[in-house]
C-alpha cells in the first residue's frame, strides 16, 4: 500500500504522461457523447473534443512520451470518426445497439476465455517458451470439461462442474506436458510444436466428440448443472452496476482472482522473479542456481491448465454445449491480447476487455445495422495487434529468451 | 557437429529483436528441418509412425485399422497405377489417339483426379512455407495468403466478363498471386523494418483474412452473389476465367491444368533456391543472418523478398483453386479451409526440398481425398471420424518430424546432452 501511495505521490500532474492519458480520455469522450444516454446530435462537439485530444497527444509526443501520445492522437481521430458516423445514424438504432449495462456484461463474458488463455500464455512465455498452442489448449479444455461434467453428473449431481473443471485442467496440462517435453528437453522449435499441438487437439477432440456424441451433439440439459452463476441479489437494485455484476458466472469472478494473483505472483514474489529471469536470461538464472528446466516445465504445464479452464468456461459455463473446433480462434485472440498487453497482466487484461468489447459490439450491431458490420468488428483485435507489434502505439517486445531452447552446460 | 556449434553460439548472444525473442531460433530450425541429412529415411519413419498411432485410434473405436486404411487407399485413386492394360487416349488439340497403358476412365482414375485436385494447392502452400523457411522465416500465414489470393481471383473472375479467356484466366492468377505477395509482404516489411516477429503478424493476418472474407462474401457483403441475397456465396466466375480441364468430366470437377502450374512452380522453387543469386542470399540469411550481413547481404531486403515470394506462391494456390475447380467462394467455406496449414505439414515432412514437398503434398492430398465423405464408405469408417483422423495424423507428423526419430531411438539426443554437461 505504501508503495502505491508513494508512486501516486510522484506523479507529475502537468507531465506529458498525464496529458497524454487525458488526451486518450478525451478521445473516448468524443465518441461517448454521441451515444445513448447523452446522444448529442451535432457532430461539432465531438469534432472539437477530438481535436483537443489530438493536440494533447501531439504535445505529449513532443515531450518524448511517444507511446501514450500517439495513443491519444489515435483515440482523438477514432473519436472524431466514430462520433461523426454515429450522428448520421438514427437515435432508435443507436439505442438498440448501445445499452451500456448489457454491453459491458457481454464484454465480460467474451473477455473471460481470452483472459484465461492470455494468462496461461503469460506464464509460458514469461518462462521463455513460446506458446502458439493456446488455441489447442482452450479447445482441449472445452471438450474434456464437457466430457467429464457429463460423466460426473450421474454421481456428483449439481457439483459436477468441479469435476468438469478438474478434468479440463488435467487435459490441458497433459497437452502442455507434450509441449514442455518437446520444447524444453528435446529442443524442437517451439512454434512448430505449438502448431502440431493445435492440430492434435483439433483432431483428438473432434474424433472423440464424433465417436461419443455423433450427430445428436452434447446433451441439452448441461444448462442445469454447468458452472453456476453467482447471484448477488442485494446488488439488483443498484443503478448500472446491478445488471452488470448481479449475475456473473463464477468463472468471471475467478478470472479476476487469477489476474490479481498472477500480478502479485509474477512481480512481487521470488518465484515470479525466477520465472521472469529464466525467460529473460536463462544462463544468468542458471548461474545463480535456478533450475531453468524445472521452472520452464512448471510454467508450461501450468499454462496448459489455466488456458484449459478458459475453454471449460466456454463449453460448460457459457454456451453449455460443444462443437468441433468451437473455439474458432479465441486462443489466438488470447495470444494477441498477450502481445498487445506487452506480456504484463494488467495491460493484457485491458487488451482482453478491448477485444471482448469488439466481440460484444459485433454481437449487438446486427440488431440495427445488419450482419456485415458486426463481422468486420471481429477482425479488429487482429488488426490492432498487428499495429501494436508494428510499433505505432508503443512497441511490443516480449521476453528476451522466448523461443530459444536452453542448453545446460 | 557444426549445427551443434552454431546453436550453442546463439545461446551466448541473445539479441532480442522481435516480440518473440528475435531471429535466433531460426538457426536451430533451419538446420533441423531444412537439412538433407538423413535423407528420406526420417520423414518416412515419421509417416509410418503417425499412421501407426492413428491406427490405434481407429482400433479404439472398434474398427479394423487395416480394413480402414485399405478403404482410404482405394478412395485416393493411387491404385490407378496398379491397373495396367491396353487403352488409348486422345492427344490434346487433335483427333489422334495413341496407346496408353492405364485406363483413364476407371473409378480409380476419377478418384485420382480428385486427389491431384486437392494436391495442387497443397504443393504451392508448402512451397510458400519452404521458401520463407529457407530464409529463416516461419510463414505460418500461408492460410491467410491463400485466402486473399482466392478472394482476388473471385473478384477478377466475376468482374471482367467479356475479357479474352486467356487474358482473363491469366489476370486471375497473376492478381491473385500478387495479392498473396502483398499480404505476406506486410509481415515481411514489418520483420525487415521494426523486427516484428513474423509468426505473430502472420497469425494475425490469417484471422484478419478470414473475417474480411466472411464480410466480403456474407449476406449484403460487397462480393456476395447478385441473384440470391439469402445465400452467403460469391458469384460464379465467368467461363473465360476457368482453367481448361484436361482429364475427367468438365461438369464433375475434372482435373484442370492447374496441377501442371503447381508442379512447374516446384521446379521454379528448386531453380530459384539452388541456382540464382536471390536463392543464395535467401539461404545465406536463413543459415546465419549475422554472417550474411558481414558478407554484404542485405538481411532486411531478403526478409521482405522471401516473405513476398512466399506469399506469391500461397496466393497462386488460392487463385488456382478458384479458377481450377471451385469457381466461387462461400462464406461458410472460409473458416474451415485448412490448405495453408496442410501445406505447412507437407513442407516440414518434405524437409523443404522440392522433391520432398512434391511427395509429401501428394500424401496429404491423397489422405484428405481418401477420408472425405464422397470417397470413404460410411459402413467401413465414418467419414466424420476419418476427417479428424487426418487432422491427428497431420499433427503427429508435424510433432515428430522435428525429432530425428532415428537418433532418438539410438539415444543420440540424450547422449549428446550428457556429454555436454
Amino acid at each position: 500500500m505504501t508503495a502505491l501511495t508513494g508512486r501516486i505521490g510522484h506523479i507529475d500532474w502537468r507531465g506529458p504522461k498525464v496529458v497524454g492519458i487525458v488526451g486518450i480520455a478525451l478521445g473516448v469522450l468524443a465518441f461517448w457523447i454521441v451515444l445513448p444516454p447523452v446522444t448529442t446530435r451535432s457532430p461539432l462537439l465531438s469534432i472539437l473534443i477530438g481535436i483537443l485530444a489530438i493536440f494533447a497527444g501531439i504535445w505529449s509526443v513532443s515531450r518524448d512520451e511517444k507511446r501514450i501520445g500517439f495513443g491519444a492522437v489515435a483515440a482523438g481521430l477514432a473519436g472524431i470518426f466514430f462520433g461523426v458516423l454515429a450522428t448520421y445514424s438514427s437515435t432508435t438504432n443507436l439505442s438498440a445497439v448501445v445499452v451500456w449495462s448489457s454491453l459491458i456484461a457481454a464484454t465480460l463474458r467474451y473477455a473471460t476465455p481470452l483472459i484465461y488463455a492470455a494468462i496461461g500464455g503469460l506464464y509460458c512465455e514469461r518462462s521463455g517458451v513460446v506458446n502458439v498452442a493456446l488455441e489447442g489448449m482452450l479447445l482441449t479444455g472445452a471438450f474434456f470439461g464437457i466430457w467429464t461434467i457429463i460423466w460426473a453428473h450421474s454421481w456428483a449431481g449439481s457439483w459436477a462442474w468441479v469435476i468438469g473443471l478438474t478434468g479440463a485442467a488435467l487435459a490441458g496440462m497433459a497437452l502442455a506436458t507434450i509441449h514442455a517435453v518437446w520444447s524444453i528437453s528435446l529442443k524442437v522449435d517451439q512454434i512448430i510444436t505449438g502448431t502440431a499441438l493445435n492440430f492434435l487437439a483439433l483432431g483428438i477432440t473432434g474424433y472423440i466428440f464424433i465417436d461419443k456424441y455423433g450427430s445428436s451433439g452434447t446433451p441439452g440439459n448441461i444448462t442445469d448443472y454447468g458452472i453456476p452463476d453467482i447471484h448477488l441479489n442485494f446488488l439488483q437494485n443498484w443503478y448500472f452496476i446491478g445488471p452488470i455484476l448481479g449475475q456473473l458466472n463464477l468463472m468471471i469472478w475467478l478470472s479476476w482472482v487469477l489476474l490479481i494473483g498472477t500480478y502479485f505472483f509474477v512481480f512481487r514474489t521470488p518465484y515470479g522473479l525466477r520465472l521472469r529471469s529464466v525467460g529473460e536470461h536463462p544462463r544468468a538464472a542458471d548461474t545463480v542456481g535456478i533450475s531453468v528446466y524445472k521452472v520452464r516445465y512448471v510454467a508450461v504445464i501450468a499454462s496448459g491448465g489455466i488456458a484449459a479452464l478458459g475453454g471449460a468456461y466456454l463449453s460448460i459455463g457459457f454456451v453449455h454445449s460443444f462443437n468441433e473446433n468451437m473455439t474458432q480462434g479465441i486462443g489466438f485472440i488470447g495470444l494477441a491480447a498477450l502481445v498487445f498487453g506487452k506480456w504484463r497482466p494488467m495491460m493484457t487484461y485491458a487488451a482482453t476487455l478491448l477485444f471482448g468489447f469488439c466481440s460484444a459490439l459485433a454481437d449487438r450491431l446486427p440488431t440495427a445495422y445488419g450482419d456485415q458490420w458486426g463481422t468486420l468488428f471481429q477482425a479488429l483485435p487482429y488488426v490492432l495487434t498487428i499495429i501494436a507489434v508494428a510499433g505505432l502505439i508503443g512497441r511490443s517486445v516480449g521476453p528476451a529468451a522466448a523461443g530459444r531452447p536452453y542448453d545446460k552446460q | 557437429m557444426s549445427d551443434e556449434l552454431l546453436s550453442e553460439e546463439f545461446e551466448e548472444t541473445p539479441t532480442p529483436t522481435g516480440p518473440l525473442g528475435g531471429s535466433s531460433p531460426q538457426q536451430n530450425f533451419v538446420s533441423r528441418y531444412g537439412s538433407k541429412a538423413g535423407g528420406a529415411l526420417g520423414p518416412v519413419i515419421t509417416t509410418i509412425f503417425a499412421f501407426l498411432m492413428a491406427g490405434i485410434a481407429v482400433a479404439v473405436v472398434g474398427k479394423n485399422p487395416l480394413k480402414v486404411y485399405r478403404s482410404i487407399f482405394d478412395g485416393t485413386g493411387l491404385n490407378f497405377f496398379a491397373h495396367f492394360g491396353s487403352y488409348s487416349i486422345r492427344l490434346p488439340f487433335s483427333t489422334q489417339h495413341v496407346w496408353f497403358w492405364w485406363d483413364t476412365s476407371s473409378i480409380a482414375a476419377m478418384n485420382l483426379q480428385q486427389t491431384l485436385l486437392i494436391t495442387t494447392p497443397i504443393i504451392l502452400t508448402a512451397v510458400a512455407l519452404g521458401f520463407a523457411f529457407r530464409c529463416g522465416l516461419f510463414n505460418i500465414g500461408g492460410q491467410g495468403q491463400y485466402l486473399v489470393g482466392a478472394y482476388f481471383a473471385v473478384w477478377i473472375g466475376t468482374s471482367f466478363v467479356n475479357l479474352n479467356p486467356f487474358l482473363h484466366v491469366l489476370a486471375c492468377l497473376v492478381i491473385g498471386s500478387l495479392a498473396g505477395a502483398f499480404y505476406a509482404g506486410i509481415a515481411g516489411l514489418l520483420k525487415a523494418t521494426v523486427g516484428a516477429h513474423e509468426v505473430i503478424t502472420t497469425i494475425m493476418l490469417n484471422w484478419t483474412a478470414i473475417w474480411v472474407g466472411e464480410w466480403l462474401f456474407g449476406q449484403q457483403g460487397p462480393l456476395q452473389n447478385t441473384s440470391q441475397p439469402a445465400i452467403p456465396i460469391s458469384n460464379t466466375i465467368a467461363d473465360g476465367a476457368k482453367l481448361p480441364i484436361f482429364w475427367g468430366p468438365k461438369l464433375l470437377q475434372g482435373l484442370s491444368i492447374g496441377i501442371f502450374i503447381s508442379v512447374g512452380m516446384l521446379v521454379v522453387y528448386w531453380v530459384v533456391i539452388n541456382r540464382t543469386t536471390l536463392g543464395f542470399e535467401v539461404r545465406a540469411v536463413g543459415f546465419n543472418p549475422e554472417a550474411a550481413r558481414y558478407g554484404g547481404v542485405s538481411v532486411a531486403r531478403n526478409y521482405f523478398l522471401a516473405m513476398a515470394i512466399s506469399g506469391l506462391f500461397a496466393g497462386l494456390a488460392g487463385a488456382l483453386d478458384i479458377t481450377g475447380w471451385e469457381y466461387q467462394i462461400g462464406q461458410l467455406d472460409i473458416p474451415v479451409s485448412q490448405v495453408g496449414f496442410i501445406g505447412l505439414a507437407a513442407a516440414l515432412l518434405g524437409r523443404n526440398t522440392a522433391v520432398g514437398i512434391g511427395f509429401a503434398s501428394l500424401l496429404f492430398g491423397a489422405l484428405i481425398n481418401g477420408t472425405s465423405g464422397r470417397q470413404l464408405d460410411p459402413s467401413v469408417f465414418s467419414p466424420d471420424l476419418a476427417g479428424n483422423l487426418t487432422t491427428i495424423i497431420q499433427g503427429l507428423v508435424i510433432l515428430f518430424v522435428g525429432l530425428n526419430l532415428t537418433t532418438l531411438v539410438s539415444g543420440g539426443v540424450f547422449r549428446r546432452r550428457r556429454r555436454a554437461t
